[in-house]
């Protein structure tokens, strides 16, 4: 069971976050496929491990992040192993004096009262409650950014959180805080990896609020280990004029569900969520994407792509919902995908509830194998067929990565995806060798 | 060159080619005329190895080799390069990117080095040249929202980067202004090559005034009634199908 971890400097409204959360956890535990939120996604496994805290990490060195690391060297990085912020693989050099960027626990120890009306206020859907419940219960650390109104941190923050061997049956809870004041700007990516193979379980929360005309650019890089389990969820709160740009992308995990919420809370915000999923294996990539327009004259638009091989299962849930007083909203939601194999399958609910008359709405789904119109058109002009393929899947997906706004995690991305597809052809030519043998 | 023999060809059960038989040599233009409908595109479609369609009968060699057991990939390798009536849009896929895996893809086949993008675009220079273009096209992506006539030019650049030694052409024409039809036919004119062939599928005569033909020849119901020289194309033009239509009707 994941025990409370209160700490001596806690204060008050933590301590009682804390208990809440556990005492709601106690009551939830993690949902069933009963739950209309989780229908196509059984954590019957994630329960049954019954996975207690994880221990803390072995010796880590900069070799061991090495291959995880790209971009420049001078961003931002800060390093949690198994929960537990790395000093030594961090770097907080570069930043604006006034910018706040480090690890939560020193934060709350230092100054809670810049996350009060934050930590724990803003991941209030019903959807992910037993994760952020036992998040808050037990959360060790994870990263917090706090802008003062105009700050401006344009290279992107690199959060790692990776678990070792150390994290294998056990459960890691990182909580992450970022408050921009009015027209902050900040851009992170978040990487989860897993340098040990073995169940183990990542339950992670990051709330976000944007102040009036506020930036923030988040990226989620999801790649455990092949038993793994990860539960995430981002839930953001925007003033007016502020802007999210999102992206998910997930590749790793047994059994992976990524919550990202929004709530358009002031007139003329704009959010764009995308994402990418690639599944293979008996591999589960859940997304479950909710967008609350709660004022008028707010945009979204949203992108999702998935790609899934072998007998893996791919869920896409998006949610816009429009408030009665979200006139004018203007909202688009699109999910797109691409099945390389008889086997895999995906569910998919794009979903609109619309409680105000003036708005337009659209959205779209679509599953499908490649096309053979355009395969014999590359294959007709002398490219071999597996090329042929994994160019078509390329093309299929690469588009979405463009909307990163950094062009080194842009192309550290398209880099992860080549080498998935890759496999994928491996596994391709395997599977069709065993066929004709 | 190419010796199609008594080619039957069926697409969803359906017979469409009923006993094609027709020698190309080296050096040669041969036209393929005829009736919406009677089968040119399926004979073009059955060369370059489309798996839709069934080949049930008959045989192909292609330069000694049998191209019917030949894989799509490896009859381009091997130089057979079909422009299609319907070229086909790939978004997400540059121009440039896929002329050059379609070149590398045959340099390898050939046990040559891959050309790295650099190079490749130096002879991309050259061969925009042919079809009148510049190099803001290849950063496009393929095919996707080019006009009609852009995408037949598209085409002949492909063949241009290609160089094949059989061009099968199947209706590049259709759909051309009169100077970009000047700029394919310029195009084909100047690929040929005294060890390279060319088929032309077309409707009109107005390209085979650009394209000079060795032989006509007209398809009609997946068969070839009337094979002529280029004079036939003139014929054609007077006096349209009918007539060699209703004489292949009551051969049948
Ligand atoms: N894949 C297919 N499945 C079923 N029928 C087909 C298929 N492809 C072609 N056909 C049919 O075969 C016949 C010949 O078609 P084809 O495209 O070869 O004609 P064409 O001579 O090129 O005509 P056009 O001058 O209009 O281009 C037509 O009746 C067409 O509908
Ligand atoms: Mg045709």
């Amino acid at each position: 069971m994941t025990a409370t971890a209160p700490r001596a400097t806690e204060p008050g409204w933590l301590a009682a976050l804390r208990r809440e959360g556990a005492a709601r956890f106690e009551a939830l535990r993690f949902p069933t496929t009963r739950d209309e939120d989780w229908r196509f996604t059984d954590l019957a496994p994630v329960a049954k491990a019954n996975l207690g805290a994880a221990r803390a990490a072995g010796p880590l060195t900069e070799a061991d992040l090495t291959p995880y690391l790209f971009g420049h060297a001078e961003w931002p990085r800060l390093v949690f192993a198994n929960g537990r912020f790395q000093a030594e693989l961090s770097r907080l050099t570069g930043l604006p004096a006034a910018a706040r960027v480090e690890p939560l626990a020193d934060l709350l120890a230092d100054a809670p009262e810049l996350v009060e009306e934050t930590l724990g206020q803003l991941a209030v859907q019903p959807a992910s409650a037993a994760l952020v419940a036992q998040n808050a219960a037990g959360f060790t650390d994870g990263y917090a950014i706090v802008l003062p109104a105009g700050a401006v941190v344009d290279t992107p923050i690199h959060v790692l959180f990776v678990s070792d061997a150390n994290a294998v049956l056990g459960t890691t809870l990182p909580r992450n805080v970022v408050v921009l004041g009015a027209n902050a700007v900040a851009s992170v990516v978040e990487s989860y990896l897993s340098l040990a193979d073995g169940v183990a379980l990542t339950n992670t929360v990051t709330e976000a609020s944007l102040g009036e005309g506020a930036r923030f650019d988040h990226c989620k890089v999801q790649r455990e280990g092949a038993e793994a389990f990860h539960l995430a969820t981002f839930d953001a709160r925007q003033e007016r004029d502020s802007y999210l740009n999102s992206f998910s992308f997930a590749e790793g995990a047994a059994i992976s569900r990524t919550n990202i919420y929004t709530t358009l809370a002031g007139p003329g915000a704009h959010a764009t969520l995308y994402g990418l999923y690639l599944g293979e294996g008996r591999q589960q990539v859940d997304h479950q994407t909710r967008i609350e327009h709660a004022a008028p004259d707010c945009t979204s638009w949203e992108v999702y792509k998935g790609i899934l091989d072998g007998h893996s299962h791919g869920v896409f849930n998006g949610k816009v919902y429009v408030h009665p007083e979200a006139q004018k909203t203007d909202g688009k939601q699109t999910n797109k995908n691409l099945l390389l194999s008889e086997t895999a399958k995906v569910d998919t609910k794009p979903q609109l509830e619309i409680f105000a008359d003036d708005v337009k709405c659209t959205h779209g789904a679509t599953v499908g194998s490649l096309d053979a119109v355009p395969l014999f058109y590359l294959r007709s002009r002398g490219i071999p067929e597996d090329e042929a393929r994994t160019l078509l899947t390329y093309a299929f997906a690469a588009d979405v990565l463009e909307e990163i706004r950094s062009r080194p995690v842009v192309d550290h991305l398209e880099d992860l995806m080549r080498a998935w597809l890759a496999k994928a052809g491996r596994r391709g030519r395997a599977a069709a060798g065993r066929e004709s043998a | 060159m190419l010796d199609i023999k008594n080619l039957t060809a069926t697409a969803g059960g359906t017979e469409i080619l009923r006993g094609i038989t027709l020698t190309v040599n080296a050096g040669e233009v041969h036209a393929i005329m005829g009736p919406n409908g009677s089968g040119k595109s399926t004979l073009a479609q059955v060369l370059a190895g489309h798996p839709s369609y069934e080949v049930t009968g008959g045989s192909v060699t292609y330069k000694g080799q049998d191209l019917l057991d030949m894989e799509p990939e490896a009859r381009a390798q091997a130089g057979v390069f079909l422009a299609f009536q319907y070229p086909v849009e790939i978004p997400g896929v540059t121009n440039a990117y896929f002329l050059r895996a379609a070149y590398n893809a045959k340099r390898t086949a050939q046990g040559l080095e891959e050309l790295d993008p650099m190079d490749f675009l130096d002879l991309l220079e050259e061969k925009l040249k042919l079809v009148e273009w510049g190099p803001e096209i290849m950063s496009r992506a393929v095919n996707a929202g080019f006009s009609g006539g852009e995408k037949k030019r598209n085409e002949i650049l492909q063949m241009a980067v290609l160089e094949p030694s059989l061009a099968i052409l199947d209706e590049t024409d259709s759909g051309l202004d009169i100077d970009a039809l000047k700029i394919v036919a310029n195009g084909v004119n100047a690929l040929r090559r005294p060890d390279s062939a060319t088929l032309l599928v077309t409707h009109y005569q107005r390209l085979l005034n650009h394209i000079v033909p060795d032989r006509v020849h007209v398809l009609a119901g997946g068969r070839i009634v009337r094979s002529g020289g280029k004079e036939l194309a003139l014929e054609l033009e007077e006096r349209g199908y009918e007539w060699l239509t209703d004489a292949a009707g009551a051969v049948a």
